[in-house]
């Protein structure tokens, strides 16, 4: 029996159904971009005053042609990341704009080397399937910064890469880059390297860029992931289950525009629902009832059958302190029970504001944590016990028969020099190491023993070119982070 | 009498009830209560307890936000009234407020409208989505003393940057000041991006706004 944790009924999980179809009917969505509408109205949807009315039938007709399960493929080809069914995977979260100094502690405003240096310690880290356009570049004009991110993860990581487009003439260069990477459309197509992040505004509403960037996306079989982000009393209902609802009713609308531009094209029932603080009035990663959101969500869209994405393991707190790595290993367990394809969030703090490599490495921790409990607990032998009792003697000196030797490895985790679990004594000749000084050795020793991958000289000069002109025409002279 | 309605007047702020507010505000105009009275004696305490409270982490923003309505029904039942007698609200100064481009997010920018209106300042509040060069353009136009800008989003923050920009470019610096503000925002993005002066929640924003618009040898308010 593998664990799992559902926290909607079917008669609840029904009635969120019921009412997100009946919301983008009856409330509609406002959908910015002309040719979005224009798809949705050919389609049989109704506007009014702007607002897009879409029928259930035609939203179910679409939930119908998105593909159950797809890969993501590293840089050998290989399909390393699975989206759908109840398979689990991790990333470090997206989009930060500062960073945890680890010598200063301050937070201060990313540079391309903060970038380089998360992608180098997640590239280390088996916890991570995918990297992801972690910071932002703040030394590089903001026209072109998304793409800059991801030419910075392709130069430095072999791995999978959730993405995302936030402007509009961005998109396409991102992914000539990926076809410069994969070689050709065709292999791009057939063996997609990274996903990009498509972010509704809540409350049901589609921006220009947004609903555009579906459309792109979809017609390029470029695999999308839809971030709905409803904020439970403040730009969603307060309750949480009014909060699932308009998360599916976001979900649902922007898959209806994705698959009417490609029907087939592959996407992701994701998002970054949250609470809303009252009191601090910004959004709390780290509470329970964030991570309740993402999973309600999650099943929401298995009742589909559809791939499925949430934002966990982010922290409110300010540093790697207590609060942080509660909040964080609550979070990777949760969502790890929840079965969520692809949990985003790792190394976060300050509520999605400030990214730690240091937390990387902490927060690797809390996923092998929950990796392990996913396998759950294995017969493995035939006899469960009396055979190696019969082996221990009577002595029962378990340490000494070759079960143990054979079988520890894959019972236990074996936490990494970050986590202490020696005596006193020997913690106290070490030097009575706090976790935030063992995180920063343990980045130190992965960023020196970081290799770059292997990158074919033609797809690096390919890369270079294309960064190289877009460099230029912002305005700069090289390429920060090479 | 008075006393006992200014009172009743606070209370409606405080239980966020705009229909008893407007109710009060009838009974005042009948027993011939000056607008003005009305608002500083009755209204203006009742949001001021809740901002307090809310500072003080007994009241939420929920609470906030209704006391914003109901101090809002008041001001709007008690305007005809003031200009039937010709009476002006002293303005403290000329505020134009917004959430910047891309973002869409207002209820932080609505409050500290709401608290800076009922403090004494005349706001111009742009919405939300705002272009850049809008909120210099709009400064410009009205000479508006301060301009606040808005961002919920760690993605959008960064145009908090564009509009301190704009505002260079429009020659309105130093003379009109920035201010921002939003749940991503702090003090050393402030410092950073070269603003005037950030305010971690509304009440904060009506101690910023009034420090930076005081007069040489004037005390700072806290």
């Amino acid at each position: 029996m593998l664990p799992n944790l559902q926290l909607l009924d079917a008669e609840l999980l029904e009635r969120i159904l019921s009412e997100a179809f009946t919301l983008i009917w009856q409330r509609g969505v406002t959908v910015q971009a002309p040719e979005a509408t224009d798809l949705l109205v050919a389609a049989g949807a109704r506007v009014e005053g702007g607002v897009v009315h879409i029928p259930e039938s035609l939203a179910r007709k679409s939930i119908d042609t998105v593909p159950r399960e797809f890969h993501l493929h590293n840089r050998a080809g290989e399909p390393v990341v699975k989206y759908g069914g109840d398979s689990v995977q991790f990333d470090p979260g997206s989009s930060c704009v500062h960073i945890l100094d680890p010598g200063t502690l301050q937070h201060r405003l990313t540079q391309s080397a903060d970038l380089v240096r998360l992608v180098q310690v997640a590239e280390m880290l088996p916890q991570y399937a995918a990297q992801s356009t972690a910071v932002v570049c703040n030394e590089v004009p903001k026209e072109i910064g998304d793409l800059y991110r991801l030419f910075l993860v392709l130069w430095y990581s072999d791995k999978p890469i959730v993405t995302g487009a936030f402007s509009p003439h961005t998109a396409p260069v991102m992914i000539d880059l990926l076809v410069a990477d994969s070689g050709s459309h065709a292999a791009l197509r057939q063996k997609p390297r990274a996903i990009f992040d498509v972010c509704p505004s809540p409350p049901l509403h589609m921006s220009e860029f947004a609903s555009q960037n579906l459309i792109d996306l979809a017609r390029a079989w470029v695999p999308a992931e839809i971030i709905s982000m409803p904020l439970s009393g403040a730009a969603a209902p307060v309750t949480l289950a009014g909060t699932v609802v308009q998360h599916a009713a976001e979900c649902i609308s922007a898959i209806t525009i994705h698959q009417l531009a490609q029907a087939g094209a592959p996407v992701v029932w994701g998002g970054a629902p949250a609470i809303f603080d009252m009191r601090s009035g910004i959004t709390p990663m780290g509470a329970v009832e964030t991570a309740m959101l993402n999973l309600a969500s999650a099943q929401v869209a298995k009742s589909f059958g559809l791939p499925t994405h949430g934002y966990l393991i982010g922290s409110d707190a300010k540093c790697l302190d207590a609060q942080a790595g509660q909040e964080s290993g609550v979070a990777a367990i949760m969502g790890a029970l929840g079965g969520i394809n692809m949990i985003s969030g790792a190394g976060m703090l300050d509520s999605l504001a400030c990214h730690s490599a240091e937390k990387l490495v902490l927060d690797a921790e809390s996923i092998a944590m929950a990796q392990r409990l996913l396998q759950g607990i294995q017969p493995r032998t035939e006899s469960l016990a009396l055979e190696m009792f019969a082996k221990a003697g009577a002595q029962g000196d378990f340490l000494k028969i070759p079960e143990t030797r054979k079988y520890f490895r894959e019972e236990q985790h074996l936490p990494s020099k970050v986590i202490d679990r020696g005596s006193l004594h020997s913690w106290e000749q070490s030097g009575g190491k706090d976790t935030l000084t063992r995180a920063r050795e343990q980045v130190k020793e992965l960023v020196a023993a970081y290799k770059r991958p292997a990158i074919s000289l033609q797809v690096e000069n390919n890369l270079r070119a294309i960064m190289t002109e877009q460099v230029k025409r912002a305005g700069m002279t090289e390429l920060p982070g090479i | 009498m008075q006393d006992e309605l200014f009172q009743q007047m606070k209370q409606a702020i405080i239980d966020g009830d705009p229909d008893r507010a407007r109710e009060l505000c009838q009974t005042a105009i009948v027993q011939g209560i000056p607008p003005l009275d009305a608002i500083h004696h009755g209204f203006v305490p009742g949001l001021d307890f809740v901002g307090q409270q809310f500072a003080e982490g007994e009241m939420f923003l929920p609470d906030l936000v209704l006391a914003g309505e109901a101090m809002k029904a008041a001001t709007s039942s008690l305007e005809p009234e003031i200009q039937k007698i010709g009476a002006t609200r002293e303005s403290l100064g000329k505020i134009v407020l917004g959430t910047v481009k891309g973002d869409i997010h207002e209820i932080g920018k609505t409050l500290v409208g709401t608290m800076l209106t009922a403090n004494g300042f005349e706001v111009f509040d742009l919405g939300v989505d705002v272009p850049f060069e809008t909120f210099a353009l709009k400064a410009s136009e009205l000479h508006a003393d301060i301009i606040g800008v808005s961002a919920l989003l760690t993605t959008t923050m960064t145009g908090q940057k564009n509009v301190v920009e704009a505002v260079e470019r429009h020659g309105l610096r130093p003379r009109v000041k920035i201010i921002v503000g939003g749940a991503p925002v702090t003090q050393s993005w402030a410092d950073e991006i070269g603003a005037d002066g950030y305010g971690k929640d509304a009440l904060a924003s009506v101690a910023l706004a009034r420090n930076l618009l005081k007069k040489p040898g004037e005390t700072q308010v806290r």
